[in-house]
């Protein structure tokens, strides 16, 4: 039985393939084995995550369009103001990661920070992930004080739909933003690990989710703001 | 040129040594493909006992079921069971089934098997993930299976969990309090393992192809289950947001799904202004992909094994691709075709109808490339041949009916009846099925390395086959003469005239079921007895038969297998009739 496989260390190239025709796709940079390369997975796994997370939420508003449509007691209520200046305590944040990208940039190869200026960069870097972090709890503190003070007017979640659809929507962001939260806390320990190799240490991947997370909130705000 | 493939193979985990870690908590896609197979076939085996009960009782309602009261002293007391726990039993048997064996067995368990060895991969993406998915499903599993233990029972709202009947709570019925809850709970902890193991389908697909294998080199399978993937994580992730806004309808007295002035057992609900349509709306959203996402896999199984066996290659392999892509697609577009009975603007049913129709020309291109394969073969007909076969013809059966119920004007007479129940086993319950045991006598050999037996496996084709006729074909004549579903017992003058008809079809479910012992015996006698497999059995293509059987932890040994064919070179000139994606042999112009 003719079959063709390639014992660990070997040498081919494509002209030596046969003539039952070549290979048809070409490694992609960044492929180490034929398992693929962390950032390649990271990032197709995050953007998956992005698309069953946007239909996620679309079913939420769908339900909220739905719901306002069919009763009309939907009770109109002004949204905290402590959201807008959490809104743009998540926008900040993003912000401060594009700082951290642009310092891991200058990151030589894939052998990571082996020098002193390399290093100083790489702490550079990492200080804006932490900053990130902590604005991202920060907005979290944001939502329960705006979760407090929708209490202290007497609007729980089953006071009625409108305020029911304001904590479902808030509280699941706000989980999902404490997901991405654990991931940057990941991405520091792989940065740790690999000398400030963003491609090696998930940072790609874990930069899509956060960004993600803002466009999401950003959505989810005018959402509010328009229906409420 | 930079040449990936020179370099040595370097698997994403090491091979584990501990009980533990290599049997229950494995990283490793095999085990974990078993454990999905093995939780399948368990719940498929509890499925049928619940079908056997309720096929019994409508049959021959006074008689008591021996130990049924011990399940349940208030549901069956002396064993004669209550409408209420008919309905509870119809609810367990369509969820477990619909759940736990038509999403598990031919997607997530041969998926996971063998989605990384047929692209050439060493593992999936994610393998803890993929252990996480499986560990999850099986908490949903033991969450489902705690509803037969609590006070009240299992619930009685049906497998689609209808509204406001599964909102409400107690007041509403037996089941209806913490069995629907466990219901409800148990189904969103399913819909994040299914996206997990979505996630890890689609990325594992799409970034761990070895090198040569280019989409359009992927085995059928493959791309089945691909595609089965997309579908799945769009659709649990619409089923996920239900299950959470009806356990706040149930649990937190919010007002999604309940309408406002219900009165139930003399009691107003606190309620108001819910859409129990709502509900409905998004359960069918994710409840027809899910017909897909049952079906698509046990297509794709069938599209690589038909061709292995009628030693020719598939007939149309990039319609057959297209198709399956099509009916992805169109899946997402007729949701509403459940719901024509629903109190819908009657111009939605006319909406939703359209699709519904379009979506047979894929089914039939499909259907027709798949018969269009075996004309003129010469097959080899052993046992998973025979359950392709099988398959060919329970879908077009159970399609056909398809047609009069995609139009509402039909469809408004037959949705409430058996013809409903007999449509959607053979198109979905069945069909898939098949597919399952087309899988299983087909990679068997390559799971445990040794052979599954052919005569019994025939044997099971044989009864199962007829016994799956013999069951569903008169529901057809019970619908059209109006026999009404969902009711434990036929009291009117004209149900009556029927019930023998329902004991034919009870015997008959009997005996269907107890042919898959047979089954059942051929698995385990064969895993320790079976004559032992080769590396290619059944003279097949794809990657997996490159191997030795069953693979080794890393799939190729420390090889990195390079790919120069599609899988479906079959019936060539020369010393052997076929060709492997894994040879560089030159394929021959036909």
């Amino acid at each position: 039985m003719a079959t063709t496989i390639l014992p660990p260390g070997a040498e081919i190239t494509l002209d030596d393939l046969g003539s039952g025709g070549p290979p048809k796709i070409a490694p992609r940079p960044g492929h180490v084995t034929a398992s693929g390369s962390h950032a390649e997975k990271s990032e197709t796994g995050v953007w998956v995550a992005v698309a069953a997370i946007s239909m996620f939420f679309a079913a939420f508003t769908s339900s909220m369009i739905v719901r306002q449509g069919v009763t009309p007691d939907w009770l109109r209520f002004q949204l905290p103001r402590v959201m807008y200046v959490s809104t743009l305590v998540l926008l900040g944040s993003s912000l401060t990661l594009e700082l951290a990208r642009r310092r891991f940039a200058g990151v030589p190869g894939s052998l990571g920070s082996t020098t002193a200026a390399a290093k100083a960069i790489v702490s550079k870097g990492m200080y804006w992930m932490y900053v990130t972090g902590a604005l991202g709890l920060l907005f979290v503190l944001g939502q329960l004080l705006a979760w407090r003070s929708l209490r202290a007017q007497g609007l729980y979640l089953a006071t009625n739909p409108s305020s029911s659809f304001f904590y479902v929507f808030t509280v699941l962001h706000a989980i999902h933003l404490l997901g991405g939260i654990c991931g940057a806390f990941y991405v520091l320990a792989r940065l740790r690990k690999t000398n400030g190799v963003a491609r090696k240490s998930g940072f790609g991947a874990f930069s899509i989710y956060w960004h993600f997370m803002d466009i999401l909130w950003v959505y989810l705000l005018l959402l509010l703001v328009l229906r409420f | 040129m930079h040449d990936v493939s020179a370099q040595p193979a370097v698997h994403q985990h090491s091979a584990p040594t501990g009980f533990l870690r290599k049997w229950v908590f494995s990283l490793d896609h095999k085990v974990i493909g078993k454990q999905y197979y093995a939780l399948a076939l368990v719940s498929v085996f509890i499925g049928m006992v619940l079908s056997w009960l309720m096929r019994l009782h409508l049959a021959w309602p006074a008689w008591p079921i021996p130990l049924l009261d011990k399940l349940s002293a208030v549901g069956a007391p002396a064993g004669v069971m209550t409408p209420e726990y008919y309905l509870s039993l119809l609810t367990m048997h369509g969820t477990i089934m619909v759940f736990f064996v038509l999403t598990n067995a031919p997607f997530a368990a041969f998926g996971n098997y063998f989605l990384p060895i047929q692209i050439g991969a060493e593992d999936m993406a994610f393998p803890r993930f993929n252990m996480m998915s499986f560990w999850t499903t099986f908490v949903a599993w033991l969450l489902m299976m705690a509803a037969f233990f609590v006070a009240d029972g299992p619930p009685i709202s049906g497998w689609t969990a209808y509204a406001p009947l599964s909102a409400v709570g107690g007041d509403a019925g037996p089941g209806l309090a913490m069995g629907q809850n466990l219901w409800a709970i148990s189904i969103a902890v399913f819909c994040i393992a299914s996206l997990l193991g979505a996630l890890n389908f689609i990325s594992t697909t799409l970034d761990l192809r070895t090198k040569g294998m280019s989409l359009s080199r992927m085995p059928f399978c493959s791309w089945a289950w691909f595609i089965t993937s997309v579908i799945a994580l769009l659709a649990f992730a619409v089923l996920l947001p239900a299950c959470i806004l009806l356990i706040l309808d149930r649990t937190a007295g919010t007002s999604f799904f309940i309408p406002a002035g219900l009165v139930l057992s003399d009691k107003l609900q606190p309620h108001s202004g819910g859409s129990p349509l709502l509900w409905q709306h998004l359960f069918w959203f994710f409840g027809h992909p899910e017909v897909y996402i049952a079906i698509l896999p046990s297509i794709g199984i069938v599209a690589t094994i038909l061709p292995t066996f009628a030693r020719k290659p598939l007939l149309g392999p990039r319609a057959v691709t297209g198709s399956m892509i099509a009916i992805g697609f169109l899946s997402y577009m007729v949701w509403g075709h459940h719901m024509f009975v629903s109190g819908m603007n009657p111009f939605s049913a006319d909406i939703f109808s359209v699709p519904t129709l379009i979506i047979t020309i894929p089914a039939t291109i499909l259907t027709l490339l798949l018969l269009g394969t075996v004309y003129g073969a010469k097959m080899r007909f052993t046992a998973a041949a025979l359950f392709c076969l099988g398959f060919i013809s329970v879908f077009i059966s159970g399609g056909i009916s398809g047609f009069f119920l995609a139009q509402p004007s039909l469809d408004t007479i037959l949705h409430a009846t058996y013809f409903v129940v007999a449509h959607f086993h053979f198109v979905m319950a069945v069909a898939s099925i098949f597919g399952v045991f087309a899988g299983t006598y087909y990679w068997f050999p390559k799971m445990t390395g040794r052979m599954m037996s052919e005569p019994l496996g025939k044997l099971h084709f044989w009864l199962t086959f007829l016994g799956v006729y013999a069951i569903f074909m008169p529901m057809h004549y019970l619908g059209l003469a109006g026999n009404v579903r969902r009711y434990s017992a036929f009291v009117d003058d004209y149900a009556i005239a029927l019930i023998p008809v329902h004991k034919f079809i009870t015997i008959a479910a009997l005996l269907t079921g107890a042919a898959q012992l047979i089954f059942l015996f051929n698995l385990i006698w064969s895993r320790f007895r079976g004559a032992i497999a080769s590396e290619n059995p059944w003279e097949a293509t794809s990657l997996e038969w490159s191997t030795s059987s069953p693979p080794p932890f890393d799939n190729f040994g420390g090889r990195h297998m390079v790919v120069y064919n599609g899988p479906n070179e079959y019936g060539v000139d020369g010393p052997q009739d076929y060709i492997m994606q894994t040879s560089p042999e030159k394929v021959p112009v036909r």
